[in-house]
């Protein structure tokens, strides 16, 4: 028995190694993870690899079904819609990844703080955070961006809001799971002020909730991009996004079918990316799951 | 535990007055003049700014105008749509019907396939039957609600001609037709509900089928439709409940995209069509009913809950 722990290397047995190696076994988890690695390279390499400009028009190819010259055909105004949907890449993972670090920048300090300090605090924030939830997620995110103003920036600031509630829940939560534990106990006994007991002790050991959280809120943040980007109050037009070019899509949907199939696969390829991954990280690192 | 009831109301108090001032934030948010943006469309007419101006009094501290901002809200006064010319109020009075009937549909959808299908993949567990509700759940909550309501419209309306791509006929008008305006999009908006109520009727089927009363049930000799259904699934179903009636927001945020995508003409209608005319009275009031529907469903939710749950009566 000791001498099998003796021979191992102590680095394996740190929580990030043996999750890793749990999460690199997940079948599904894994396939999330290509989805998302497969994405990301299309949107970083858009330039090289869409075989047009996004807002170049041609006039001689209006809404032309797919073809080898153009695999996903062409739009209303003659641009080729895969070469917009390649970039449409930029728009959906940018705001997807954006909103939530905005919604975690926002959720998880008031989150710990929460949980934390316990008392009036909690009750204070709790509160906020229960209206906040009480405003359905897409009218609330629709009501900021619409007062904010139509753009892309403030599409990612309005779901990022938005999206706050939710970090802020499971920070709390987890922070009050780790506080009960003993060497939280010790760390206060040996005379750390509060702010350092949360910041050292507290804060690294919520990491997995959070990063679970954070994974499936990328997926419902791109929804959410995609859903504002179709109500015009994402990215502007010319510049593509999958939302908008639905938005589009739709006055055309007798003449030219393709145009609504090619931009909602990619939304829900890519969410689906970010909800297997998700599930995947939950499997893996949730204590109550594995048992 | 859960409070008593009154407990609950007077806990309700707070947070009612904060969405309220989420509310009234959100006017203060907007760049340039608020006057001036409030008025939108109607920005060019001076008269109908400096009267803007004056209701909202924005020559006075900020808690002042939110002062008067609320004892006008208490009073019924959500402001006016400068575009529809007519009273707030009155236009989310004309148009929640609607949706109401679209979210009681959906639900409807969503509890006839998310139940069911989490029964059979718990009752199952690990066989084909398993894998298809899990990938069947997945494939709902990843699919854009507004994505697949287009691609049925393609589908059932322009290919097969079966039902009308858009449109509305009200159920007092005529049941059928409106059934048939309304059958695509409630089916859409249930969709993602579906797939949520299909995994957590799965986790608490789980859990009910590992407990020793459902051992004892078994060992008494009973059938195994019997255990399943009589003493797993009551006793699963009862978070599955408070579950449902969370699901609110998710209906109402679905049915903006929804009823955008087949015109149907709800309040989701309603803030889109406020969004794109810069018709700010009405998206803050969409914004304030919405939320406060929200928290009288919870209410009464967790109602249900104490009246299904003996351990819970009398609280």
């Amino acid at each position: 028995m000791s001498a099998s722990i003796a021979q191992s290397p102590p680095a394996a047995h740190s929580p990030f190694r043996i999750g890793l190696r749990r999460f690199l076994r997940h079948r599904t988890g894994m396939l999330g993870l290509v989805l998302i690695v497969v994405f990301i390279v299309t949107a970083l390499a858009a330039p090289l690899i869409a075989p047009y400009s996004p807002i170049a028009t041609d006039w001689n190819a209006i809404r032309i079904g797919p073809s080898l010259a153009h695999w996903m055909g062409t739009d209303e105004i003659g641009r080729d819609e895969m070469s917009r949907v390649i970039w449409g890449a930029r728009a959906s993972l940018a705001a997807g990844v954006v909103a939530v670090l905005i919604a975690a920048a926002i959720g998880v300090p008031a989150g710990v703080l929460a949980g934390f300090a316990g008392g009036r605090t909690d009750a204070i924030l709790s509160r906020i955070v229960d209206a906040m939830l009480a405003i359905p997620f897409l009218i609330l995110a629709i009501a900021l961006a619409a007062f904010l103003g139509p753009n892309l920036r403030n599409a990612m600031i309005a779901i990022g809001i938005s999206s706050a509630p939710v970090f802020m829940r499971v920070a709390r939560a987890a922070t009050m799971d780790v506080k009960t534990q003993d060497f939280i106990e010790a760390a206060i006994a040996v005379g750390n002020p509060p702010w350092r007991t949360a910041l050292r002790h507290v804060v690294p050991n919520i990491v997995a909730p959070v990063l679970v959280q954070g994974t499936l809120s990328v997926a419902t943040a791109i929804i959410a991009e995609a859903s504002l980007s179709f109500l015009g109050l994402g990215e502007q037009p010319p510049q593509p996004s999958w939302g908008s070019m639905l938005n589009a899509a739709q006055q055309f949907l007798t003449q030219a079918p393709w145009l609504a199939i090619f931009p909602g696969l990619a939304i829900f390829l890519v969410v689906l990316g970010f909800n297997l991954m998700g599930d995947g990280l939950r499997d893996v690192l949730d204590r109550r799951r594995r048992g | 535990m859960q409070a008593p009831i009154g407990a609950r109301l007077l806990h309700l108090v707070p947070t009612i007055l904060l969405v309220t001032i989420i509310v009234f934030a959100l006017q203060h948010l907007m760049p340039g003049d608020p006057a001036v943006m409030m008025a939108g469309e109607a920005a060019g007419d001076p008269h109908v700014v400096a009267q803007i101006r004056a209701q909202m009094m924005l020559d006075q501290p900020v808690w002042w105008q939110y002062l008067h901002w609320l004892d006008e809200v208490l009073q019924g006064n959500l402001g006016y749509s400068w575009r529809l010319t007519s009273p707030v109020l009155v236009l989310i009075a004309q148009k929640l019907p609607v949706t109401l009937q679209l979210a009681a549909m959906a639900f409807f959808f969503a509890v006839a396939i998310g139940v069911p299908a989490g029964v059979v993949s718990a009752v199952k567990q690990g066989t084909a039957w398993d894998w298809a509700a899990n990938a069947i759940g997945l494939f709902g909550l990843s699919i854009p609600t507004f994505w697949l309501g287009i691609v049925l419209i393609l589908l059932v309306s322009v290919d097969l001609g079966w039902l009308p791509p858009s449109g509305y006929v009200p159920l007092t008008q005529d049941p059928l037709r409106s059934l048939a305006t309304t059958i695509m999009p409630s089916f859409v908006l249930g969709n993602a509900i579906a797939a949520i109520l299909m995994r957590h009727t799965r986790s608490a089927m789980l859990t009910a089928l590992s407990q020793d009363y459902v051992r004892t049930a078994r060992a008494k000799g009973l059938t195994e439709q019997r255990v399943v259904i009589r003493h797993a699934l009551r006793n699963a179903l009862i978070p599955v409940v408070t579950l449902g009636g969370l699901q609110l927001g998710t209906l109402l945020s679905g049915a903006v995209l929804t009823e955008q995508v087949f015109d149907v003409p709800g309040i989701g209608k309603l803030v889109v069509d406020a969004v794109f005319n810069r018709d700010y009275p009405v998206i803050q009031g969409v914004v304030l009913v919405t939320g406060l529907l929200y928290i009288l469903i919870n209410l009464a939710t967790d109602i249900l809950y104490a009246v299904i749950n003996p351990r819970l009566r009398g609280g």
